[in-house]
């Protein structure tokens, strides 16, 4: 059986890491902070490897199904006997596979930071956040029950915003981490709701009981569904509130916006933070409810299709225009989380149907891996630019060859050409929307070529278009392309890249448990490899060589560049809602109600005690023939009273 | 003519409202304390009087007024105390000078 022990230190190591060096880092592991880091997430990830290898292959399954094994117990708040918040870990094949991609993704950023942010003045604090992370997300992928899954999403975004916000010096981080933090916080009040909706009606946290409650025929499945409220059950609204936790942190449309600002944080932080690790927890909390949405309310799974489908259409529209390639990335993420969502939302339960959850979950794993690598060789780039703009860079192959190697083949990846690991996923997930739902097929398909073209727009106008002439000689003459720490965490998740689609997924990762092979369609693979092709073969053309084509293109579909280069004004949107109509109808009117009439009543008692004390405060004059004038008068009243009046 | 309570009433009312006029009037606190003991005495006499003409057989005025004697000293002492405390800190004995003890 398992270590309870390991496993939990898989977790607690990097907790140990975030308080040594959140608290003595400063002053006393100023340089050695980076590999205090790097040896307890190194500790952490062999670990997570050895649990992994036990559950899948040695004891993880009981009768031919994946058991949700809770492995640690412990009530953390006793209410009454009844009534308690668990602390626990839930281990099953979607946590397991989650630690081993938080671990590995993040012992890459631990390493490649070490050459990123030398000589970082906060070099020590860095690495306490990135501890502080790691140890999150890990809390949040083990978490038996829906209570401490809240718990750690808040932490995760906490750390989030610190890592955003880390060069606090700079205005547009500080705006960044803030809008973050809050569009983030904003979707977490409809989780929190849905948490206490759902957990009401089903009477419990815990993630084991609650499906098995909720999808078999029990009196709290019946109370749930026979609830309603606006023409929906309960259980629908529980089950969307809960996707918009979900769709705040995965930046699902509309609530998006936070992704592409949060690249002002350091290029490692996007690769964990914004590529691989927190920003899929929305679909890993799809996936962990999943039982619930397939069978007892497909509605609710179908709005996570639509609206995964939809942003991930979005999204790679969008990621054709801009020219901050970091930006470029963050919509590629926001799509490709789209495409997750949208392969959950297409599944069914059980078996075959459950392609597309299989699918879902190994497009989070091999996306994990080729996207952490786009953002570190993106990283790199800029290491070497100074520059996050598009028309600063060109004809880099030559300076940054392992650079160029690396990012071409996470390139490939994700074009979803074979037999990069892309390629598997993305088939996977188009034979399952192919299968349950043509129109979000089509939109699929679409991305897909999309997404060829604007990740080889990126490539070639990075390392190809033009000669590359560097601003500024002087710095560029004495350092290389980057020092070994760097590259190292490049070359080893460019071969992730390559060899994670070659994993049988269908064998570990399923709706119900139960192993199934999942078998290569080759008809299916077909369209997806020709468009994507497609896709290459344009920004070949376009971007392989300097020429007036692009612009021409640009120039020709005006006003869909132009919307789409601007987001499609989304943001203006949200600026309009919150700043003319919340502020105006809302903000003020409350402003005011506080300023005049709740203050006012506090002031107006305020000064009558104030008045009357002024009136009578004379009586205290520290005279004390005074006081004793008032004395015998007193005494002379009493007697007078008591002599004449009472008799 | 024999001397009765009425008497010995009216000279303890007398003591008693000049220690208070002294007490109210007097800015110097020595004088105020003598006031007190004025008024302390006319207490005294009120005792003694009253224990000699309506409870002849008995002494429990005589012993209350032995103990106002006892109880006089002492407050006389701690009067005198403070008094000498004031006048150090204030180098005046005068009861106007002491008023910071106010709003």
């Amino acid at each position: 059986m398992f270590n309870n022990i390991n496993i939990l230190l898989i977790p607690l190591l990097p907790l140990v890491g975030f308080l040594l060096l959140g608290l003595f880092g400063k002053k006393h592991f100023k340089s050695s902070a980076g590999w205090i880091g790097t040896l307890s997430l190194l500790a952490s990830t062999a670990l997570s490897l050895i649990t992994a290898y036990q559950y899948f292959f040695v004891s993880g399954k009981v009768n031919g199904v994946f058991q949700k094994l809770e492995v640690v117990k412990f009530a953390w708040l006793e209410f009454s006997p009844g009534m308690s918040i668990n602390m626990g870990v839930l281990l099953d094949p979607i946590s397991v596979m989650m630690i081993v991609i938080v671990t590995f993704v993040s012992l890459m950023v631990h390493i490649y930071s070490l050459g990123y942010m030398k000589g970082e003045e906060r070099y020590s604090t860095y690495y306490a956040f990135l501890s502080l992370f790691t140890f999150s997300m890990l809390g949040l992928v083990l978490s038996s029950n829906i209570f401490q899954i809240y718990i750690f999403w808040e932490l995760v975004g906490v750390s989030s915003f610190l890592l955003i916000g880390f060069y606090f010096d700079k205005p547009s981080a500080v705006a960044a981490s803030k809008k973050a933090f809050i569009v983030t916080r904003f979707a977490d009040l409809g989780f929190l709701i849905g948490i206490l909706l759902l957990s009401f009606h089903a009477q419990t946290l815990d993630f084991k009981l609650l499906i098995e409650r909720l999808t078999t025929a029990t009196p709290q499945l019946q109370s749930t569904i026979a609830t309603s409220f606006l023409g929906a059950s309960v259980l629908t609204w529980g089950l969307l509130l809960i996707f918009i936790g979900g769709a705040g942190k995965s930046a699902m449309f509309p609530l998006h916006i936070w992704l592409p600002d949060a690249m002002e944080g350091p290029a490692p932080v996007s690769a964990l933070i914004h590529a691989a690790t927190m920003v899929v927890a929305g679909v890993y909390l799809v996936a962990r409810l999943f039982p619930v949405f397939a069978i007892s309310c497909p509605v609710a799974l179908h709005v996570v299709g639509y609206i995964g489908g939809f942003s991930a259409l979005f999204a790679a529209t969008i990621a054709c225009t801009q020219t901050d390639i970091k930006r470029v990335l963050a919509y590629s993420t926001m799509s490709q989380i789209g495409y997750m969502m949208l392969a959950l939302g297409v599944s069914g339960y059980g078996g075959e149907n459950g392609l597309g959850f299989t699918a879902s979950m190994f497009h989070l794993f091999t996306h994990a891996m080729f996207k952490a690598l786009l953002f570190l060789g993106a990283g790199a780039v800029i290491h070497y630019v100074h520059s996050n703009e598009m028309k600063d860079m060109g004809g880099l192959r030559k300076y940054m060859p392992v650079t160029h190697l690396t990012f071409l083949i996470a390139c490939l990846a994700i074009a979803g050409v074979p037999p990069f690991s892309g390629f598997f996923s993305k088939e996977e997930i188009l034979s399952a929307a192919y299968q349950s739902h043509k129109g979000i097929y089509f939109v699929a398909l679409a991305t897909a070529g999309l997404t060829a073209f604007y990740m080889f727009r990126l490539y070639f106008s990075i390392f190809w278009k033009k000669e590359y002439k560097t601003n500024h000689e002087s710095v560029d003459e004495h350092h290389g392309e980057a020092p070994w720490t760097m590259k190292i965490p490049l070359l080893l998740l460019g071969v992730m890249a390559i060899c994670a689609g070659f994993v049988p997924f269908g064998l570990f990762v399923s709706s119900d448990g139960i192993s199934w092979p999942s078998e290569f369609n080759l008809m299916m693979s077909i369209a997806p490899v020709a468009i994507g092709l497609a896709g290459i073969g344009l920004a070949w053309i376009i971007y392989k060589s300097e020429n007036n084509l692009s612009g021409r293109v640009s120039e020709a579909g005006r006003g869909l560049y132009q919307s789409a280069y601007h987001k499609f004004y989304i943001d203006e949107v949200y600026l309009f809602v919150t700043k003319k109509v919340v502020f105006n109808l809302i903000g003020r009117p409350s402003a005011w109600i506080d300023k005049n009439i709740v203050d006012g009543a506090i002031n107006l008692s305020a000064d009558l005690t104030d008045d009357t004390s002024g009136l009578i405060k004379g009586w205290q004059s520290g005279k004390l023939q005074q006081y004793a004038i008032w004395f015998f008068v007193g005494v002379i009243g009493m007697v007078w009273l008591f002599v004449y009046m009472l008799n | 003519m024999e001397v009765g309570l009425t008497h010995l009433l009216f000279v303890s009312t007398a003591l008693f409202f000049i220690g208070v006029f002294g007490f109210l009037t007097r800015r110097n606190m020595i004088t105020m304390l003598m006031s007190i003991e004025l008024i302390l005495n006319s207490v005294n006499i009120n005792f003694i009087a009253f224990n000699k003409y309506l409870y002849g057989g008995n002494l429990d005025g005589v012993f209350f007024t032995l103990f106002l004697i006892a109880i006089a000293a002492a407050e006389a002492a701690v009067a005198i105390a403070i008094i000498i405390n004031l006048y150090r800190s204030h180098s005046s004995i005068d009861i106007e000078n002491a008023d910071e003890m106010k709003f």
